[in-house]
């Protein structure tokens, strides 16, 4: 209890932390909530196309008459949804390869380096294209083929945090009283070297939203449902005639990254005071 | 003996910080004639390096600032300067050194690069004539080979090399003043007399003024000619070499006289004084020195004693010094 | 070229073999991983999918052999830059991948100078002003683009500056039909060039801002700062030539990272501007659905990457006195 009121005050110094977490609540909210108090199915042609935001609908229509706002909501949901477990994924990849990497050293270590410099040499976004392609757009083969470009940064920084501790005295203790390998790792190391971690993969949740966008707006999201990158691709086609149609979800995928980035940056503050610069 | 080339009036520094004023330096006077070494002498936390950043306004603003006094560099007050004037004292009439010459050296630029950018900067030579004189100043300081030296990068240097290339750098301009902050602190003890003898030689040498800035009182007895002894931000003693070593007058200085390790003729080991410098949130009401001082009487804990002439050229800043007679 | 530096040039050329072969076995691996081969798909795009035929074509492939055979043959073809045909153009794919090089290489440079320079810039000038108005001003704008999507960004510049304004055009890399030649051909690709390259360039201007903010802030922290200023050097001389040569390290190590993320940027912003590199190429491998071409654009950008890397790297060697090349 005590160490969450330190947290929260720290989290509390930095402002826009704080409007960056009460902006990700009402996104979420929305998100959350929307698409049952505005129950319009997306893909549903309600009106006529190309109705203006504020007429007839709160956000207008689009190239097909479907609601926009109907398709802000659920598309909110699918953003929110991969990049969350996207990022998740990857967090559990990358600290479990980093663990093991940073606490062993050695061979394993020099593998999964290898492994790492490997992955930065390809760009990440062309990867993710084809394993999509290859393996067709759904929201899991986009939620799979993000997390796999983006777990080695993780892993990088897991074995880093494992490597500072592993000689501590507090593990060669552990070791003295011959605790099993897992525990020092799972009970020990873990919770110290979890903090820049979440860090690391809150901001991931932003990266992986911006991934999300980009493949769908390339027409590789799940063909079932709507997100904010696909109805900035099927906007664009009328950029000349309507381009509020194209900015209104570029802007919802702006706040909501804005928000994380800014929630990041709070838990930064929050959680690693000694790495904050001035 | 001629007008002082450094003169300092009642010189203070503060800073601000979230637990509020801190008084690093409080009404500082000392001056320094042409050839002499005057050493300024504290533990750390002193004020004694900050009083020394001070006399070329490199107090870092905000949190730092100077809050009163004077600092006369040949009669010239230097805190009346603008900053454009200021910039052509730096280096060019005053010029210092510091405790880590790694640390003081930029590591991305060569030995030449580095002491030409002064010799451009105040004296506008060429580029040709640049690379004569610094060859020229690191002979003068005694650095080997100095021609290929100049081409070279600090790391490439040892630590002794280093501090002599941050003392060339000095002496660039043939400064009237060179301050020295703990310039040997950071060396090899065999390292540590050379360099503290080529201060001494180019002082002699060029006739200017030292400051110099240390805790070491062996240094002081070698290379000083006059001593300030600093306390928490207040000047406690000043006198010659001679007086300060025959007959300290504040407790302070005979504590650090005692710490230092030739003075164990007593049997005692090592004595160091107790205690630690008073954090500069919780200064004690009277003499800041009081809670460590072992002499101390109920009078000291209530007031502050003033710093009082006791002979020409010697002060005290102690109430148990003022009663005490000569010898 | 000092020997120590020539000796490392060598050393790290030869290091690129091992990842180079690397990414062609990972490729060959998400080719096996594709469900239906290239046989069944081909058959399948000409109509007459009957077994035997997919069979033959199977046998012409090599694809009937065991799988190391395969492996060797294809990490054989990629060695001699064979990467296959592109199953619905009928061109070789590195014929494709070529032609559509230098257009990708001319956004992506102009984008990451116009990021260097300008974020190294606005980040000096924020640190200089640290706290002030300016600086939180600066702070706040490199928040917005960074969370900004490129693609989308571009798409409300056409808007604003193609649309709107109509000073700019929207798309292609040059003017159809005007036939520029030399001075003004360069002007004319250079005119369609500034949208796309500020589109691309601009989420990295905000990295490269705060970077070098930090970066400065850093190194201001230290000893030689303090050094210059008591040598008389001014603090514009001091933030541009002491304080900028130390602060550039870090930066440059993050441009060396952030290649391959440019590269993948670069394919929805030559997607939004119709602009003729390799980006463009994913987009229609995609619509066309054809494989071959989509690994052969990952082999091939993995491999300009590794090559910009060691550019990179040359490059802080540079900088940095203190690495040593051993």
């Amino acid at each position: 209890m005590r160490r969450l009121t330190t947290f929260w005050l720290r989290y509390r110094r930095n402002r826009g932390a704080v409007a960056g977490a009460l902006a990700l609540a009402v996104i979420l909210a929305l998100a959350l909530l929307g698409p049952i108090l505005y129950p319009t199915d997306p893909f549903d042609m309600v009106g006529r196309p190309f109705s203006l935001p504020f007429d007839r609908f709160p956000l207008g229509t689009d190239v097909a008459g479907r609601d926009i706002l109907a398709g802000i909501l659920n598309g909110g949901r699918v953003s929110l949804l991969i990049g969350v477990l996207a990022s998740l994924s990857a967090t559990i990849i990358g600290v479990a390869l980093g663990a093991v990497a940073g606490y062993y050293g050695g061979r394993i270590d020099d593998l999964l380096m290898r492994t790492t410099e490997f992955f930065l040499c390809i760009p990440s976004f062309v990867l993710a294209v084809v394993l999509v392609a290859i393996f067709q757009p759904s929201v899991v083969t986009v939620t799979v083929a993000i997390a796999v470009v983006s777990w080695p940064s993780v892993a990088r920084l897991a074995r880093g945090e494992f490597i500072a501790h592993r000689d501590r005295e507090y593990v060669q203790g552990c070791r003295a009283i011959g605790m099993p390998d897992w525990e020092i790792i799972l009970l020990q190391i873990m919770p110290n070297a979890l903090p820049p971690i979440i860090v690391v993969s809150s901001l991931m949740v932003a990266t992986a939203i911006l991934t999300e966008s980009g493949l769908s707006f390339l027409g590789l999201g799940d063909p079932n449902l709507v997100s904010w990158g696909y109805m900035i691709g099927v906007a664009r086609t009328v950029l000349r005639t309507a381009w509020w149609m194209a900015a209104i979800p570029g802007v919802m995928i702006l706040l909501t990254v804005l928000a994380i980035n800014l929630v990041g940056e709070g838990l930064n503050d929050a959680l690693n005071p000694r790495l904050r610069k001035r | 003996m001629s007008a002082p080339v450094l003169d300092v009036r009642s010189l203070s520094v503060e800073f601000e910080s979230t637990l509020g004023t801190v008084h690093a330096v409080r009404d500082l006077s000392f001056s320094i004639g042409e050839g002499e070494t005057l050493a300024l002498v504290g533990e750390s936390g002193s004020g004694k390096s900050t009083a020394a950043m001070a006399l070329l306004r490199l107090i870092p603003n905000p949190p730092g600032r100077i809050s009163s006094g004077a600092v006369l560099l040949s009669g010239r007050d230097l805190m009346a300067l603008s900053e454009a004037d200021l910039r052509g004292v730096r280096g060019r009439e005053m010029a210092m050194i510091f405790q880590d010459p790694m640390m003081a050296l930029n590591p991305v630029y060569t030995i030449e690069r580095q002491i030409g950018e002064v010799l451009r900067l105040h004296l506008g030579l060429s580029k040709s004539e640049i690379l004569a004189e610094v060859v020229e100043l690191l002979r003068l300081v005694g650095v080997p080979a100095p021609e290929e030296r100049a081409r070279q990068y600090p790391h490439n240097l040892s630590g002794g090399m280093r501090q002599r290339v941050m003392i060339a750098m000095a002496l660039a301009c043939r400064p009237r003043l060179l301050i020295a902050d703990e310039p040997t602190t950071a060396l090899d003890v065999t390292v540590q007399a050379q360099v503290l003898d080529l201060i001494h030689g180019l002082k002699e040498k060029l006739g200017m003024a030292v400051l110099l800035i240390t805790h070491d009182l062996g240094i002081v007895a070698e290379t000083a000619n006059r001593v300030v002894v600093m306390y928490a931000g207040r000047k406690v003693e000043e006198g010659t070499v001679g007086e300060i070593f025959a007959d300290p007058r504040h407790p302070y200085t005979r504590g650090l006289l005692g710490a230092a390790k030739w003075e164990e003729a007593d049997g005692d080991l090592l004595r160091e004084i107790p205690g630690t410098v008073p954090s500069p949130f919780e200064m004690p009401s009277g003499c800041s020195f009081a809670p460590r001082c072992a002499e101390a009487i109920p009078l000291c804990r209530g007031a502050m004693p003033e710093l009082k002439d006791v002979a020409p050229g010697r002060q005290v800043r102690c109430f148990l010094a003022e009663g005490r007679g000569h010898g | 070229m000092k020997k120590a530096t020539f000796q490392f040039v060598l050393r790290r050329l030869l290091q690129v073999v091992p990842v180079v072969l690397a990414i062609a076995a990972f490729n060959f691996l998400l080719l096996r991983l594709a469900p239906g081969d290239a046989a069944d798909i081909l058959a399948g795009q000409m109509g007459h999918a009957t077994v035997e035929f997919t069979e033959q074509l199977r046998r012409e492939f090599g694809l009937d052999r065991p799988l190391y055979q395969q492996f060797l043959i294809y990490m054989g073809k990629l060695l001699t830059l064979d990467l296959g045909m592109s199953h619905l153009q009928q061109t070789p794919v590195i014929d494709l991948i070529v032609d559509r090089l230098p257009a990708t290489l001319i956004l992506m440079v102009s984008a990451i100078l116009l990021a260097v320079i300008v974020g190294i810039c606005i980040g000096i000038a924020a640190a200089r002003r640290q706290g002030r108005l300016a600086d939180n001003l600066i702070s706040v704008a490199a928040l917005l683009v960074y969370a900004t999507p490129a693609f989308w960004l571009g798409l409300m510049l056409i808007v604003l500056f193609s649309i709107k304004l109509d000073i700019l055009p929207s798309g292609g890399m040059m003017q159809i039909g005007a036939g520029h030649e030399g001075l003004a051909h360069v002007l004319d690709v250079t005119w369609h060039l500034i949208l796309p390259a500020t589109t691309l360039g601009l989420f990295y201007v905000a990295i490269y801002t705060r970077l070098m903010r930090a970066s400065m802030l850093e190194v201001y922290g230290l000893d030689f700062i303090v050094t210059a200023r008591a040598k008389g050097l001014s603090e514009g001389v001091i933030a541009w030539t002491h304080a900028m040569r130390n602060a550039l390290l870090p930066v440059v190590t993050l441009a060396g990272v952030q290649i391959g993320h440019l590269l993948g940027g670069s394919v929805l912003v030559e997607t939004v501007f119709g602009w003729p590199g390799l980006g463009r190429l994913v987009f229609d491998a995609l619509l066309q659905r054809d494989l071959n071409l989509l690994l052969g654009i990952l082999f091939i950008s993995s491999v300009v990457v590794v090559i910009a890397n060691l550019v990179v790297d040359l490059v802080y060697g540079l900088l940095d006195p203190r690495i040593v090349h051993r």
